[in-house]
Order: C-alpha cells, then sequence, then structure tokens
C-alpha cells in the first residue's frame, strides 16, 4: 500500500516538501525537520544532487526517511548516471521500501559545484520515466526479464512558465505516455499565472502538485528573478518583504497567504522551502496544515 | 573542420621544460582557417619560443598533418633539422599532432586544444552542430541536430531551464529545442515531436573509430 499515492484518492489536498540530503555524512540536522514535519506532510521529496551541488545520494536519505515513517519520493536526475546505474539504482530502492520516484533531467553540471564533471545524460526524463515503468513490467532496457518486479508511483516535473509553452505541454503528455502519473511544478507566486496554468492542462488526465516557494529575502527575489524563473517574482511581493522587519518571516507569511488561497483550487501542493527548510514546521503551522 | 585554440605559452613551456630545441609544424588546412597554426601562427612561435632561450631548428606547414603519409613525406624532407632537435611543437588539431607523433621519434607536444568539429559561419565565428555520434538522427528533428546542439542531448524536448530562447548552461547560445519547435512549427510537422524518442545508440559511436573500406579503390 503506497500512502502517498492513496493520498491523491483519500485527501482533498496533497501536501509534499523537499528535504535535500544532507551536504555531508551528519544526517542529524536534516532527520530532525523531517521528524516535526512527520504526518503532517504527504510526501517528502529527496532531491538529487539538486542545481549539480554535490550531497548525500537521495537513495540512502530516502530510506532513513522511510523508516522514520515518512513516504519518501525520491528525485531522479539524468545527469550523473547511465542506463545501468539508473535502473540498478531503481531495483536498489525498490528493496529499500522506496516507493515513489520524480523523475527530471537536471541542472547541467557546469551551473554546480563540480563544473568539471562530465555530464552524462545518457537518458533523458521521458526515456527514463519510460524504462521505470517497463522495470515495473519486470523487464530491463536490454529487453531482459527481471527476477522480480519492482512497484513505483512515478512522477515528473513541469515548468508552467516555459515558453513556448506548447513545447513544454507536448513534453508533458510525452511523460504522461511514457509512464508519469503525477506532476511537481515550478513554484507560482500569485493567481493569475496560476489560473493561467490550470486553464493550459484542462483535460490533460494527470496529478499535479503545485511548486510553493517562501521567499526568504529580498536577495533571494533578484536571484530567482534573475537566474532561475521564466517569470518574474511580482513587485508587490517584493516590496512587501523589503518593507518587512523580518524578510524570513515576512516571505514564509506570503507563502502559506497563498497556500490558503489556492486550497480547493488544486489538488495539492509541493513546498520547496530553498535554503529555510528549518523552517517548514513554523510555515505549514501558518498554512494551516 | 576542426576548431582549435592554441595553447598558452605558459602551458607550451611547461610541456616541453628541459627540451631545449624545438621544430614546429604548422597545418595548411583547419589551423591556418583558426589562426592557430599557419605560417604567420608558425613564425609568431618561433620567435616566442628564440625570446624564451629555446632554439628553433626549423618549421614546416604540412598541407594537411591528418595525412599520415603526406606527413611521414614531409617530415623525412626535414631530417636534418628534425635530428637536432629534441621536440617538436605541433600547431593543429589533436589528430595532425598525433600524425606527427606516430611519424617521427622525438618528443612530440601539442601546441593548440582541439575544440569541436565545426562549421564555419563568417570570418571567425565557429560553430559545432555535428559531433559525429555514429548514428545521425536530425531527419526526426527539422535538420537541426538535438545530440550536439542541446547541451545535455535531450531528444524529447526541452529541460525547461532556457531563458529569453537561450541555453540554461551559456546564455549566449540558442537553445536548439527552441530552434527544432520553431523550425518544425513553420513546416508543420510539430505532429513528429509527439512520439517519444527511444534512448540513443552509443555504441554506434564507440571510440576510437575505424572504417576500412575495402572495396574502393583509388
Ligand atoms: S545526430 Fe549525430 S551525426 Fe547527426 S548531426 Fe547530430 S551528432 Fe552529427
Ligand atoms: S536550455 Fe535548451 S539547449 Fe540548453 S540544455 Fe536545456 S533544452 Fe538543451
Amino acid at each position: 500500500m503506497n500512502l502517498f499515492k492513496e493520498a491523491f484518492d483519500k485527501k482533498d489536498f496533497v501536501v509534499t516538501a523537499e528535504i535535500p540530503p544532507p551536504k555531508g555524512s551528519n544526517v542529524i540536522p536534516s532527520l530532525e525537520i523531517a521528524k516535526k514535519v512527520l504526518g503532517k506532510v504527504d510526501g517528502v521529496n529527496v532531491t538529487d544532487n539538486q542545481r549539480g551541488i554535490m550531497r548525500m545520494c537521495p537513495l540512502a536519505f530516502s530510506h532513513l526517511l522511510k523508516e522514520m515513517g515518512h513516504n519518501p519520493i525520491m528525485q531522479v536526475c539524468t545527469r550523473d548516471r547511465n542506463r545501468l546505474a539508473l535502473q540498478s539504482d531503481m531495483l536498489g530502492a525498490s528493496a529499500l521500501g522506496i516507493e515513489n520516484i520524480c523523475i527530471m533531467t537536471g541542472d547541467h553540471p557546469k551551473l554546480g559545484n563540480h563544473p568539471d564533471a562530465k555530464p552524462v545524460f545518457d537518458l533523458d526524463s521521458v526515456q527514463l520515466t519510460k524504462a521505470i515503468k517497463e522495470l515495473k513490467k519486470g523487464v530491463n532496457m536490454a529487453g531482459k526479464k527481471l527476477d522480480g518486479a519492482p512497484e513505483f508511483f512515478i512522477g515528473g516535473v513541469i515548468n508552467p512558465f516555459f515558453e513556448p509553452v506548447e513545447l513544454e505541454l507536448i513534453k508533458l503528455r510525452k511523460k504522461i505516455a511514457a509512464g508519469a502519473e503525477f506532476f511537481q511544478t515550478q513554484p507560482f507566486f500569485e493567481r493569475e499565472s496560476l489560473d493561467k496554468f490550470i486553464e493550459q492542462v484542462k483535460g490533460i488526465d494527470t496529478k499535479f502538485l503545485i511548486g510553493i516557494s517562501p521567499l526568504k529575502s529580498v536577495k533571494m527575489i533578484d536571484f530567482m528573478n534573475e537566474k532561475v524563473l521564466n517569470k518574474k517574482i511580482p513587485d508587490a511581493i517584493k516590496k512587501r518583504i523589503e518593507a518587512s522587519e523580518n524578510q524570513t518571516e515576512e516571505g514564509i507569511k506570503i507563502a502559506a497567504e497563498f497556500i490558503r488561497a489556492i486550497r480547493g483550487l488544486v489538488k495539492g501542493i509541493h513546498i520547496m522551502p530553498i535554503g529555510i527548510e528549518s523552517y517548514l514546521p513554523h510555515m505549514l503551522e501558518e498554512a494551516g496544515l | 573542420m576542426i576548431i582549435t585554440k592554441q595553447k598558452s605559452l605558459d602551458e607550451i613551456l611547461g610541456m616541453m621544460e628541459g627540451k631545449k630545441s624545438v621544430f614546429i609544424v604548422g597545418c595548411g588546412e583547419c589551423a591556418t582557417t583558426c589562426r592557430t597554426g599557419g605560417e604567420k601562427e608558425a613564425a609568431e612561435m618561433s620567435a616566442k619560443l628564440i625570446e624564451k632561450g629555446k632554439t628553433v631548428t626549423g618549421s614546416v606547414i604540412i598541407t594537411a598533418p591528418c595525412l599520415e603519409l603526406d606527413t611521414r613525406r614531409v617530415l623525412r624532407q626535414n631530417k636534418d633539422a628534425i635530428e637536432k632537435t629534441e621536440a617538436i611543437l605541433v600547431l593543429a588539431c589533436g589528430a595532425g599532432t598525433q600524425s606527427v607523433a606516430e611519424a617521427a621519434i622525438c618528443n612530440v607536444y601539442p601546441g593548440c586544444d582541439s575544440l569541436f568539429l565545426g562549421n564555419v559561419f563568417r570570418h571567425q565565428h565557429f560553430y559545432e552542430k555535428c559531433s559525429t555520434c555514429g548514428e545521425c538522427v536530425i531527419g526526426y528533428y527539422g535538420g537541426i541536430c538535438p545530440v550536439t546542439r542541446c547541451s545535455k542531448s535531450l531528444l524529447n524536448g526541452p529541460c525547461g531551464g532556457s531563458m529569453q530562447g537561450k541555453c540554461e548552461v551559456d546564455n549566449k547560445k540558442e537553445c536548439a529545442w527552441i530552434m527544432i519547435y520553431e523550425r518544425m512549427k513553420k513546416t508543420n510537422s510539430l505532429d513528429n515531436l509527439t512520439k517519444v524518442f527511444p534512448a540513443k545508440n552509443h555504441s554506434a559511436g564507440t571510440s576510437p573509430g575505424m572504417v576500412i573500406n575495402a572495396g574502393i579503390r583509388g
């Protein structure tokens, strides 16, 4: 029984949050955060060397979360491993009780902290999704029969702000055709874009978890606007954070208000508290979750 | 053609540490076009090495050092100078440098870094469009190569990271997937992009490549 998958049927609002593995062997601080949100989220996303910054492997950290009682969603990117390693990790994940996978291409190593690394990208996200769907049927990419087929609930990511959006939607449909069953989006910061997105994906039969990122400072807003987001964070939000006494608190408040506002409108959310994971319990509380 | 860039003088001197005499080999094709190993560059390199205390025993521009038998012939013609030298510095691509290395008995050093198989757009504008993957797939992508021109070689669509049409890895480069999309839209063939393309067959491009066409003569 996969509790995260079940949450989509049983709950009216599914909540997942991202907790990255540690940047060393010390798992205690990350696990402490995880402990505080136990029972409050339906799944915990474990990032895979996100932005090309080297951390503990998501396989090991997902396993620790599973032991704690969480439903880990193990992210897998195609940047660092070829098809042999990826399939092999999937079998390993299954043996350790990991049931949810979220697949993405991954940022290029050149943007991370090991820019000299060899970029692998043997598969793309669509091909990996397809490969895992086949593993579920008991066959590997070489067409060989497996001794025991893993069970996975497969997810993917979508960037609703990508231009041209038609191209992103073509890829979304391919991921669904390849076996993706749920999607996590890039963060939204205002209703207008969200309404537009809901309209765009109308009629596409899948499950979306809307990305939410608390903005911890004006500096972060500037960074996101310049380097990460296709659509800029509204000026009104920047001004509100700028005018506040405690920028992080204000950022969390804004995110919590947004969550309250869109509850009932979407199936669920995916919280990415980039750099302020320790505020996660507080943020969930503010949002009434 | 093969696009090269000259190594820094420091690196060249570092590689050749302890070698007092140098013979310089240039390339009359690609490295001449790239201005990294033609007559002029060979003369300039010679002057710089002399300034650093090296003895330059001679120099020659081989029409195409990647043609191995021609390279052997030219080196034989320069036998006297080469016999007196401790090192040969080759201002050409890695392929040309290796054909010199295989033809000569002394130490051979690369004076250039080989960058890519490039198209020449206009004067000194070089672009990589094909990385000789062994199994050409561009027929499915409107004639634009995702293997080479997408920094992640994605075959099923964009990574989602491009901004203002530029690649997330380098904003001086176009996102190949937006180019493919625009092109296929213009030719009314976007439908072709909706199918899931299988994983690439990397065995087709296994290095080192070798082709011997036995039946073809002269
Ligand atoms: S698909 Fe392969 S052979 Fe064709 S242009 Fe691209 S790299 Fe070259
Ligand atoms: S931005 Fe475009 S070209 Fe660059 S890696 Fe992503 S899809 Fe490929």
